[in-house]
């Protein structure tokens, strides 16, 4: 895997000059009287490398699922290219160009590797019940693309030998790339990675920082990315939304973020500014 | 208007006795989130436990008759907590489907087992308790059997109130209802209070099962089957795991019966519940007492 | 996939060919079995149905119905109500010589019929309890199968409590291989796709599959329609089998029986499923001496089954335990 990434090291951003990828405006979530997300403002251009940052229940996870339509916000617009997306079905989003990976492993633990992101050519499948029992040419040629497809995909990830191993046999941080691969075989423009670092070690973390960079320069998509590990937010974000309890508390360039005084006290808490 | 009324009294009659059959299935599914499918089977156990019982007693006295539904309850209870022992607890941490399905087994098992050793036909239930109607001037009825209902559902009830709210272990049955980890981290046996709400669920469910035949005398190994599912009916539609929802799902369901067994489409009284089951799990799953849960992604 | 599917699913459309013509053949040489046999057969041949259908609700799709009988049902009732009520009137117009084709043809309308009306039934059983999960799920299917039961007991036209008798014997041996062989092929063919992989990842995580531009309600709905469908076939079968049906005979207990044939054969293995029916068929003739204590050796087979084995006698697969629940 050729990492032609720098690591370490802010980029600044080059704000997208159209439209923006994804925009939220106003967005407010309420269970009852439990407000998760506040007035959240947040736009992702085309090629951002944007993190999500905050203390534990800031609501970054549920941004995800506003956004990938998990929940329906209470107030305010979601728009992705210029088309609302707010209360739309999650498979839906997804056709439009989102995918995401999850907090806690989500992959199909009775699939093999292979078959976990043969699901994502869903989107793209031109054939269904009918074809799947008359088995035509037509059908027979285009699993036949799929299936070269998927080996592709998964030879660029080193997760090609695993092919027909259960998913939930893999070790962690084959599992963990296996998500992401999985993702991606949707073609998104835009990809939500929730906490792809979460019980790593130090080596596996470089390892996935590569990875992002390589995801992002080779498929020219978007991501956005919550996390908690520092080290993979600061060096490869080029831009850093910070939430505490639902509300946007700052933005922008690794660097600034984190001497902002909001930043240090969500974290830290008041004593320490 | 006296239809009416007299509609209402077997209605709450009817009701009172799921009641007590539904807050089984409501304390049980509030502790392990697992409808136990054999309890309309131990309230089958119950009548038939009243029945034999009362052969001690010839004389049919109120003190014999309760002390015939004292034995009965303590009888139910032994079994439920040996079933939970034997069938559910090994299961526990496994699918919800494999309990499922296991309690399906209990069920046809004790089913058939009681076919077996009871005989398959239908036995007379004895009087338990001297009999009298009281009736009004104006042509109301109560029997003393629909009376003893009202009563032993009412004191039940109030016994059961108290167990929960103002006992060690009814305060520890509502922690394992919310957290089983976190209770066992304060000191409580997970286990022993499992076991308990099982005793007490059954030793409720024979109760019912005794009433249920006083009204109903003619009792047979499937008799648990028609009340224990609209029973359980009841429970969802007081919101399942909600003690004083199981009461009120109860009553309601069996007025509701009674009214429909009542009008021109008496011979679908049977298929009442589950209509109501069904709209319910539409319209409102959480029941009418319960609490919406959230699902975490 | 193990090497059997595999094998199989390399020529589907001449396996299938193949099971229809053994079919054919089996029936031609009917006469010479024992009666006895082809009964059992007979039988072996409708549960197999019955669980490679239910196997795709419950077993691929993970959506845990208890209502089975309930399909089984409408498709008894509405096929003996073809044969029984238009069949005599549309043999009338046959000419002699076409009589026995002209049967056929009615049987086969008559079967499709009662299959398309249970699939209705799944799309309306389907459809309401498609937000609901796990027990929830199973108590409302039972409820549904309960209320078709009723319903049907209170159709007088159709015998009502006492049942339906009368129903013309077309079932013979060659229509039940037959059915159960596309049945089977139906099913096999397509999970084993890539749309097809999509009714085990909507069982293994709803959520998940979403995400990945699966629209889950319509696999569910799909599942529902073709397992009530292939149900409601049986029970055409099974009607002009017995010759006389009611609505006792497609109650819980029968729901019951075809699940156990599911979990035996190992939830989403259709060999297993397939092998779990004819085992369970066979062992209540095995057990005729014993038949008082046949249900309590099917409960406490249930039992120890799940206690040791949940996920099946035939399955070699070992299904992941989910981690426990706080």
């Amino acid at each position: 895997m050729e990492a032609e990434a720098q690591t370490g090291g802010a980029r600044v951003s080059g704000a997208a000059a159209t439209e923006p990828l994804l925009q939220l405006d106003h967005c407010t979530l309420r269970f009852g009287g439990l407000t998760a997300v506040s007035d959240l403002n947040l736009a992702i251009g085309e090629q951002d490398l944007v993190g999500l940052i905050g203390p534990n229940g800031a609501g970054k996870t549920t941004v995800f699922n506003l956004i990938t339509g998990v929940y329906c916000p209470t107030e305010g617009s979601i728009r992705y290219r210029g088309v609302s997306i707010a209360g739309k079905k999650p498979y839906q989003i997804t056709a439009h160009g989102v995918a995401r990976t999850f907090q806690n492993s989500r992959l199909f633990p009775s699939l093999s590797v292979f078959d976990n992101v043969r699901m994502a050519f869903h989107l793209h499948l031109a054939h269904g019940v009918r074809h799947s029992l008359w088995r035509g040419r037509g059908f027979l040629r285009a699993e036949k693309e799929i299936a070269s497809q998927v080996m592709e995909m998964l030879d660029i990830f080193h997760l090609g030998k695993l092919r027909d191993a259960p998913a939930n046999s893999l070790p962690y941080g084959d599992q963990r790339r296996l998500e992401i691969v999985r993702a991606l075989a949707t073609r998104p423009s835009l990809l939500l990675l929730d906490e792809p670092a979460a019980g790593m070690n130090p080596t596996e973390k470089v390892a996935l920082m590569k990875l992002i960079e390589f995801v992002e320069q080779k498929y020219r998509i978007s991501i956005l990315l919550v996390e908690h590990d520092m080290q993979v937010v600061m060096g490869i974000c080029r831009r850093i939304i910070v939430l505490d309890y639902g509300v946007k508390i700052a933005e922008g360039a690794p660097g600034e973020v984190r001497a902002n005084p909001k930043v240090i006290q969500a974290y830290l808490g008041r004593d320490h500014t | 208007m006296t239809v009416f009324l007299q509609q209402l009294i077997n209605g709450l009659s009817v009701g009172a006795i799921y009641a007590l059959i539904a807050l089984g299935y409501t304390m049980v599914y509030g502790i392990l989130r697992f409808i136990n499918f054999a309890h309309s089977d131990i309230f089958m156990v119950g009548a038939y436990c009243g029945f034999y019982f009362s052969r001690m007693d010839p004389r049919h006295s109120l003190a014999g008759g309760l002390v015939v539904m004292a034995l009965a309850m303590m009888v139910c209870a032994v079994l439920g907590i040996i079933i939970e022992r034997l069938a559910y607890r090994p299961l526990r941490g496994s699918s919800n489907l494999a309990v499922l399905i296991t309690a399906i087994g209990v069920s046809i098992f004790l089913e058939n087992t009681g076919q077996l050793v009871f005989g398959a036909d239908p036995k007379a239930f004895p009087e338990l308790f001297p009999e009298r109607n009281f009736t009004s001037h104006s042509g109301l009825t109560v029997s003393s059997d629909q009376l003893l209902v009202f009563a032993v559902t009412a004191a039940l009830l109030v016994a059961l109130q108290w167990i929960v709210l103002h006992t060690k272990i009814g305060t520890a049955m509502r922690a394992v209802a919310f957290n089983h980890q976190a209770a066992s981290l304060m000191g409580i046996n997970v286990d022993r209070v499992i076991s308990f709400t099982f005793g007490l669920g059954s030793a409720l469910a024979a109760a019912g099962g005794i009433l249920y035949a006083m009204n109903y005398p003619s009792i047979d190994p499937y008799m648990g089957v028609l009340p224990g599912l609209k029973a359980f009916v009841a429970a969802v539609l007081g919101g399942i795991g909600n003690i004083p929802g199981a009461a009120l799902g109860g009553v309601l369901l069996g007025l509701i019966e009674t009214f429909v067994k009542g009008s021109q489409f008496s011979t679908y009284s049977d298929a009442i519940a589950f209509a109501v089951l069904i709209l319910i799990l539409l319209l409102r799953p959480a029941g009418l007492l319960g609490k919406v849960q959230v699902e975490k992604v | 996939m193990n090497r059997l599917t595999t094998a199989l699913l390399a020529w589907p459309k001449a396996v299938l060919l193949g099971c229809l013509l053994g079919s054919l053949g089996f029936w031609l040489i009917s006469d010479r079995i024992n009666p006895y046999y082809m009964d059992v057969l007979t039988k072996i041949g409708i549960n197999v149905i019955l669980a490679v259908s239910l196997n795709l609700i419950n077993g691929y799709t993970g959506q845990f119905s208890l209502g089975h009988a309930g399909f089984m049902a409408v498709g008894a009732y509405a096929a003996a109500a073809v044969t029984m009520f238009a069949g005599p009137k549309f043999l009338a117009l046959a000419p002699a010589a076409w009589l026995q084709p002209a049967t056929d043809g009615l049987f086969l309308g008559a079967l499709l019929i009662g299959g398309l009306a249970a699939a209705l039934a799944g799309i309306l059983v389907g459809a309401p309890s498609l937000r609901l999960k796990g027990d929830y799920l199973a108590i409302v299917t039972l409820g549904f199968g309960e209320i078709i039961r009723v319903i049907f007991r209170n159709i007088d036209s159709l015998g009502g409590a006492l049942g339906l008798n009368g129903i013309p014997p077309y079932t013979n041996i060659f229509w039940v291989l037959a059915v159960a062989s596309i049945c089977t092929y139906v099913v096999v063919t397509m999970v084993h796709s890539t749309y097809g992989r999509g009714f085990i990842a909507v069982r293994d995580d709803e959520v998940a599959a979403q995400a990945m531009g699966l629209n889950t309600t319509r696999y569910k709905i799909v599942a529902f329609v073709v397992g009530a469908f292939f149900a409601g076939m049986a029970g055409g079968l099974y009607g002009h089998y017995t010759l006389s049906i009611d609505p006792k005979g497609f109650d819980f207990m029968r729901s019951i029986e075809i699940v156990v044939m599911v979990i035996l054969g190992g939830m989403g293995n259709t060999a297993g499923v397939i092998a779990a029916a004819v085992l369970l068929t066979l062992l209540p003739e095995f057990l005729r001496p014993f038949e008082k204590y046949r249900m309590i050796f099917y409960s406490l087979l249930l039992i120890i089954l799940m206690l040791t084995r949940p996920q099946g006698l035939f399955s070699w697969k070992r299904r992941p335990k989910p981690a426990v629940r706080a």
